[in-house]
């Protein structure tokens, strides 16, 4: 896994993203329209994608694409 | 883990019954419109049904599918020798509202009933709980009745809450029968996570004040009062795509079986990207999962018979295969493996 790999999957999943917005260093929030709906969709993606379940909590956490990256590899890596 | 196996029961029907009243979260106005097709898109849940100003009941619409199941089946009522039902939406605090359909439905003096307080794992812990006596005591004929309003209490002011439920009865009919296949179980519970879906007042515990009803801003589209339901849609996710998959997977493991074994698998409706997330988890194929998130919503312990009788009533009634899971309020979940032949699902039926 990358990064763009990962920026690839995240831009599937929300059609209403302008192509190229999202680059590691955007914060995720920026995202328009950020809500919950959005946060449960990006849970649901890495579950299914990388096999590592983020709490609510972890993601409010995180504020970069970047940062969200490495939790996810660091998640991987050492599971809980 | 509670796993167990139940031998000599079978599922001879299930009835469905829906208030006639239909809203569409496309007429959701609270949210706006970009935030209502993410959120249709994300749960599911286009339409539902709802009591509205009715004055219809939980127990009004599994009244009538247990009618209808018992004149389909052309079961007599002395046969039914024991009615589970299982709400958390009852009639009244008490008596108990198994026992006021005693009377309702015209069954005898001789049958037994009482409630099991259970949400989204109802339908499968009321199984369990009625095959079991019926098994042991070798009881003819039961009836388990499944349902509740949850449309009735939550504000619209709620967008975590107000757009997923919807309203339905239903009443499944079991008989003894000693060429049953054996259904297995494993049920569980979390009551670490109780207040991941809560009405906080209104009980022993926090008896209503008039402040029960004040509607307070939690944040921006969430309001509500502390008699509503409050859902922590994040804890519940999490819970249910860690949970569900790890109590089914140790299920296939100990009847030693997978996804192939079974020709549906039926989940509680509760939100479609949670289901999907359970489903590939699992490596289950789409086309063995049935939903009627977006004709009802969420209906609670009503969600699994209702989905099935809503979408395969013309498919089972030959020999079926099924592994059905609920999960949800408690935190509380539970799975089953069970096999029908000629199952009777009759239409359902508009209250």
């Amino acid at each position: 896994m990358d990064i763009n790999e990962f920026i690839q999957k995240l831009q599937a999943e929300f059609e209403d993203v302008p192509a190229g917005f999202l680059k590691p260093e955007t914060k995720i929030t920026d995202i328009e329209g950020w809500g919950s709906m959005h946060a449960l969709i990006v849970i649901a993606l890495i579950d299914t994608e990388y096999g590592v379940t983020l709490k609510g909590d972890e993601l409010r956490k995180v504020q970069s694409v970047q940062e969200l990256y490495n939790l996810i590899v660091q998640l991987k890596n050492n599971p809980q | 883990m509670a796993f167990f196996s139940i031998d000599n029961v079978r599922i001879k029907g299930i009835a469905g019954a829906v208030p006639k009243e239909e809203v569409s979260n496309w007429n959701y106005t609270h949210i706006s419109e970009q935030e209502r097709k993410l959120l249709i898109k994300t749960t599911g849940v286009e339409k539902r049904r709802m009591v509205g100003n009715s004055g219809i009941t939980t127990t009004d619409l599994c009244k009538a599918a247990a009618e209808k199941i018992l004149r389909e089946t052309n079961t007599l009522k002395d046969d039914i020798q024991i009615l589970i039902f299982v709400s958390q939406t009852p009639d009244y605090f008490l008596p108990a509202s198994s026992i006021t359909l005693q009377n309702r439905l015209g069954l005898p003096k001789t049958c037994m009933a009482f409630d099991i307080n259970l949400g989204c794992s109802g339908f499968v812990y009321g199984l369990s709980a009625i095959s079991s006596l019926m098994s042991v005591g070798k009881m003819k004929k039961g009836l388990l009745l499944c349902g509740d309003i949850s449309s009735a209490g939550p504000p619209e002011e709620d967008k975590s809450v107000f757009p997923l439920f919807g309203d339905g009865g239903t009443a499944t009919l079991l008989e003894f029968d000693q060429t049953a296949a054996t259904m297995h179980f494993s049920n569980q519970s979390d009551g670490a996570g109780y207040e991941a879906i809560i009405v906080r007042e209104g009980g022993m515990r926090k008896p209503f004040t008039v402040d029960s009803f004040t509607l307070v801003e939690k944040e921006k589209g969430i309001s509500r009062a502390s008699r509503n339901l409050e859902l922590n849609g994040m804890a519940v996710f999490n819970f249910s795509v860690t949970e569900v998959p790890k109590n089914i997977t140790d299920f296939f493991m100990h009847t030693s079986t997978d996804p192939s074994s079974y020709d549906y698998f039926v989940m509680h409706q509760a939100n479609l990207l949670m289901n999907e997330t359970i489903r590939k988890k699992l490596k289950f194929p789409p086309e063995k999962i049935p939903y009627t998130l977006s004709k009802y919503g969420n209906t609670s312990s009503a969600s699994i018979p209702l989905t099935i009788v809503s979408e395969l009533s013309n498919k089972v009634t030959e020999d079926v295969s099924w592994l059905l899971s609920g999960f949800g309020v408690g935190l509380s979940w539970a799975t089953v493996s069970l096999k029908t032949k000629g199952l009777i699902c009759p239409e359902i039926i508009e209250l």
